[in-house]
């Protein structure tokens, strides 16, 4: 199974400013000198092998969109992020006009988590077929009122794709897209669902907009159990542990260390950082990695987690 | 079930003048986090102007868990209401690399021994410290 992170962000979509990139060059080229970088091989090597990650590349800003490829023809995602707009554009390239089926489990409808319905391509054309899948009674009102006067100038029914929406129980497995499927209701306002996919022995855990009450004994077991043993955690660490539990207490996100910790209980195998702080820049988000990485190392007990930070474009393989 | 890990929570005690040194030790995890919540209770009740100042002697404490930095949280958000004074001190190396990833040297002021925290706290502390 392969999964593809296209996008990444929290709450909003960002861009890298000018200011970033200008110190991504600055620090390349000083880190280049004397190197005898006199062939676009020998400095593409350089780029890709004695970069830091925060330099060569940056973690994008996209809002929330995750592809889960378990190798056949239909489309598996969470969430119609902003990140939906690119995959939609490159299932449509890959294609070449014939119709695809796409699968789509919400974790919710705030707007950072629906915002790339409207430019996601594939919905437009005739003869696709979008199924979207969620626990909340108001799924499909949300899309329709999202496309449409006075927000969008095309209105949902205008659209040429066959679109259905399917409410799902929580707690209940599904056979769905090729997974069995189970949500899991999360502390976030107005409520948001975790996914936990399993198929042909591996499994994708999604908790995304996830805020854990650090008092609550119960529910950190639950969440435990929904995590067991998952060969891959997606997991909302937007915040730092002081500020999920201070000042933006009750906001609905989580942390990196919250993160750590339920895998560590969870016996899950890698923790992947998701819907990343939109006023975090790549320095930011690289040294939070860093961070986690050393949380993880002196905190672990026998079962090693792997950390790693998503990005959009990244791709792991399960 | 959460992995047991229960070391009963002692809290060592001192009063140094107005200065009360509370020394809990061992793990600081989701199981004993309640426990020291409850025996910081009544020192917290007493950490205020004019009353208690409150030193947390971390010596012995060798890991905290993010449902222990809760309850540093609470106390700091009580002992600030209060307008009280509270400090962790002697954090071994490996909690203060917890509190910094956590963001927690933010939240509560760690002073490097226990000595450094009373004269924080008061003169009369320190001189009572002192003597002892």
């Amino acid at each position: 199974m392969r999964i593809h992170f296209w996008g990444t962000r929290g709450s909003i979509p960002t861009a890298t400013t000018s200011a970033a990139i200008r110190r991504k060059l600055v620090a390349a080229l000083t880190q280049a000198i004397g190197r005898g970088l006199d062939t676009p091989e020998r400095i593409e090597a350089f780029v890709d092998n004695e970069l830091e990650f925060g330099i060569r590349h940056t973690y994008g800003g996209n809002s929330s969109c995750v592809q889960l490829d378990p190798g056949g023809d239909a489309y598996v995602l969470c969430d119609f992020g902003s990140g939906a707009r690119a995959f939609g554009n490159h299932v449509l390239a890959a294609r070449r006009g014939v119709p695809g089926v796409y699968h789509v489990f919400m974790s919710h409808t705030h707007w950072d988590h629906i915002m790339g319905f409207p430019f996601f391509m594939p919905a437009y054309i005739p003869g696709n077929v979008i199924t979207i899948y969620g626990c909340h009674a108001w799924l499909e009102e949300a899309f329709r009122r999202q496309n449409g006067a006075p927000s969008f100038p095309v209105e949902f029914s205008q659209l040429g794709a066959e679109i259905r929406f399917v409410h799902l129980e929580p707690d209940r497995p599904y056979d769905l897209a090729g997974f069995r499927v189970r949500a899991k209701r999360q502390h976030h306002t107005g409520d948001s669902y975790g996914y936990r996919f399993e198929h042909a022995g591996r499994t994708v855990v999604y908790s995304t907009d996830s805020e854990h009450k650090l008092d609550d004994l119960a529910e950190t077991q639950a969440f435990a159990e929904f995590f067991r043993d998952a060969d891959l955690v997606i997991f909302d660490a937007q915040y730092s542990l002081a500020e999920a539990i201070s000042i933006k207490e009750d906001w609905g996100h989580s942390s990196n260390v919250v993160g750590v910790e339920l895998c560590q209980l969870a016996r899950a195998r890698h923790l992947v950082m998701f819907h990343h702080e939109p006023t975090y820049d790549d320095d930011k988000l690289a040294a939070v990695l860093a961070e986690t990485r050393r949380f993880e190392e002196i905190t672990r007990g026998d079962h090693p987690v792997q950390v790693s930070s998503a990005w959009d474009g990244m791709e792991l393989d399960l | 079930m959460l992995p047991s890990r229960l070391n009963a929570m002692r809290l060592g005690h001192a009063r140094f003048a107005d200065v009360v040194v509370l020394a809990p030790s061992g793990r600081v995890d989701h199981a004993t986090a309640e426990e020291l919540k409850t025996a910081l209770a009544p020192h917290l009740a007493r950490c205020g102007e004019g009353l208690d100042h409150v030193v947390l002697d971390f010596a012995g404490v060798d890991y905290i868990s993010s449902a222990g930095l809760r309850v540093l949280m609470l106390a700091a958000k009580q002992a600030k209401a209060q307008r009280g004074f509270l400090a962790v001190a002697a954090v071994q190396p490996l909690v203060q690399e917890i509190l910094e990833i956590s963001k927690f040297t933010l939240v509560i002021r760690t002073l490097p021994s226990v000595r450094e925290a009373v004269a924080a706290a008061s003169p009369a502390g320190l001189v009572a410290l002192e003597r002892s």
